[in-house]
């Protein structure tokens, strides 16, 4: 057992360090569909989480308490909600969407959308207490001091995004559900582990492992690189 | 229109309240163009509030304001400016920020950075203009402050207490900007609790005590002999001052 285990381990370093080819496709389509679903719900949820922020209604506490709850949505239940809209028979089962990394960007979309209005909501206000009074007494009108407390508080939100992108990469559960694990199509490095260790293929299962470790932990640095230098720079 | 002033400003019957708690009680007083009108009080007398009532940020629960009769309009608004305790400066350059206020001020493009750096020079932080506003000393973000007012060429500056997280060296330096304001012909509306400050910039004295302005004299016969024992128990308690 030990022996498989060092086998495993020695051979996965192989694939890692020669670049294997099948390596190296689930890794680009993990990226390709996760990278995808963050810029549609950067695009969805930062105005949306930047106007909680300032504005004023009716309610506006109940649907940030269900934001905030939102963060932690089970990604086999959102997996379970996009498998029901995009089945043949669901509501948008024409668009024959199912089992396609489409179907993989829509899941991580929703996934991620409440992630990132909620941190864009909590960093805007924030910011929002400081700013209002000087912004409206400099004649900002509401929209305006909206994006101008966005646009300073850039680099936060720059770091809610890669929050939201290792969310996205590290998730199981919505991407088996909608894309199925079929190779070559829609195997990311996610269900490629799930299914590769149950298959007993350990080596693949733990090369894959550790670019996604690698690639969370980069993503990681990079956000807390970005907000020293941009703090040092812009105090 | 054209030439004729926003002030005086006139209060009448003014009340504010927070969270059932009442900040200031029936405020009534006229702002004239001219001298230099310093507020003074505890913490917690209302100074602030009544300033931020004054400039617009706040809007009253009872009674008006009225600025030279009217009530105040966006044009009426374009003509006054706030410097606040902490600035709030947004994270780019020093001219940018000005040039930002510039903007939103109406001043076309390519005018705004000619006059940027004019108020720029007016407050001595000429050579800063391309640094990060943020990273400036406290002292200069201050300054920068009142560049951002300066460059809005306002007719009334509001102030509320403006180097109070000052060291006396940079202070002083925000009270000759202030002094420049005042002499081009701005009313000065400032609120301090350092009295020295009041004696070396104010004209006139407003004394606020528990949400009442309970005395209103030029500032020479203030400091002399107060009025009100609310004043001279605040005088006798505050010296020596600074």
């Amino acid at each position: 057992m030990t022996s498989t285990l060092e086998d495993a381990f020695r051979e996965s370093l192989a694939l890692v360090a020669g670049a294997d080819p099948a390596l190296a496709r689930i890794v680009a389509l993990s990226l390709a569909v996760s990278l995808s679903a963050v810029a549609a719900a950067s695009a969805f949820g930062l105005p949306l989480g930047a106007l909680l922020a300032v504005a004023r209604f009716p309610g506006r506490r109940g649907v940030i308490v269900l934001l905030d709850a939102f963060m932690g949505l089970p990604p086999v239940v959102v997996g379970l909600l996009v498998y029901l809209l995009l089945s043949r028979a669901g509501p948008l089962g024409e668009l024959g969407l199912l089992f396609t990394p489409g179907a993989m960007v829509v899941a991580q979309t929703l996934l991620v959308l409440p992630i990132l209005a909620a941190l864009t909501r909590q960093i805007v206000e924030d910011a929002w207490v400081e700013y209002e009074e000087q912004l409206r007494s400099l004649g900002a009108t509401p929209l305006r001091a909206a994006l101008t407390v966005a646009w300073d508080a850039r680099f936060s939100l720059v770091t809610a995004v890669l929050a939201g992108l290792g969310r996205a990469l590290s998730e199981v559960g919505a991407v088996l559900i909608v894309g199925g694990n079929i190779e070559g199509v829609t195997r990311v490095m996610t269900t490629a582990i799930a299914l590769e260790t149950a298959k007993g293929d350990l080596a693949l299962a733990l090369a894959l492992g550790f670019v996604l470790v690698a690639l969370v932990t980069l993503l990681n640095a990079a956000a807390h690189l970005l907000r020293r230098a941009a703090e040092r720079r812009w105090g | 229109m054209a030439g004729e002033g926003i002030l005086p400003l006139e209060l009448r019957g003014v009340r504010y309240a927070a969270g059932g708690r009442t900040i200031l009680e029936d405020i009534s007083l006229r702002i004239e163009a001219g001298p230099a009108t310093i507020l003074l009080g505890a913490n917690g007398a209302g100074k602030s509030v009544l300033m931020r009532l004054m400039h617009g940020l706040l809007a009253p629960c009872a009674g008006e304001l009225l600025w030279n009769g009217r009530v105040a309009d966006s044009g009426v608004r374009r003509r006054q400016a706030m410097v606040f305790q902490r600035p709030v400066l947004l994270r780019r350059s020093a001219l940018a920020n000005l040039t930002y206020a510039l903007a939103l001020a109406g001043v076309p493009r390519r005018e705004r950075e000619r006059e940027a750096l004019a108020a720029l020079r007016e407050v001595g932080l000429e050579q800063v203009a391309h640094r990060p506003a943020r990273r400036l000393s406290g002292g200069e973000q201050q300054r920068l402050a009142l560049a951002r007012a300066w460059a809005l060429h306002p007719e009334v500056l509001f102030l509320d207490e403006p180097t109070a997280n000052l060291d006396p060296i940079a202070a002083r330096e925000i009270e000759a900007v202030i002094r420049a304001f005042d002499a081009a012909g701005t009313k000065i509306v400032m609120s301090t609790h350092n009295l020295g400050q009041a004696r070396r910039l104010g004209d006139e004295v407003l004394y606020l005590h528990q949400g009442r302005l309970v005395e209103r004299a030029p500032a020479e016969r203030f400091f002399r002999a107060p009025q009100s024992p609310e004043a001279a128990a605040f005088l006798r308690g505050e010296l020596p001052w600074s």
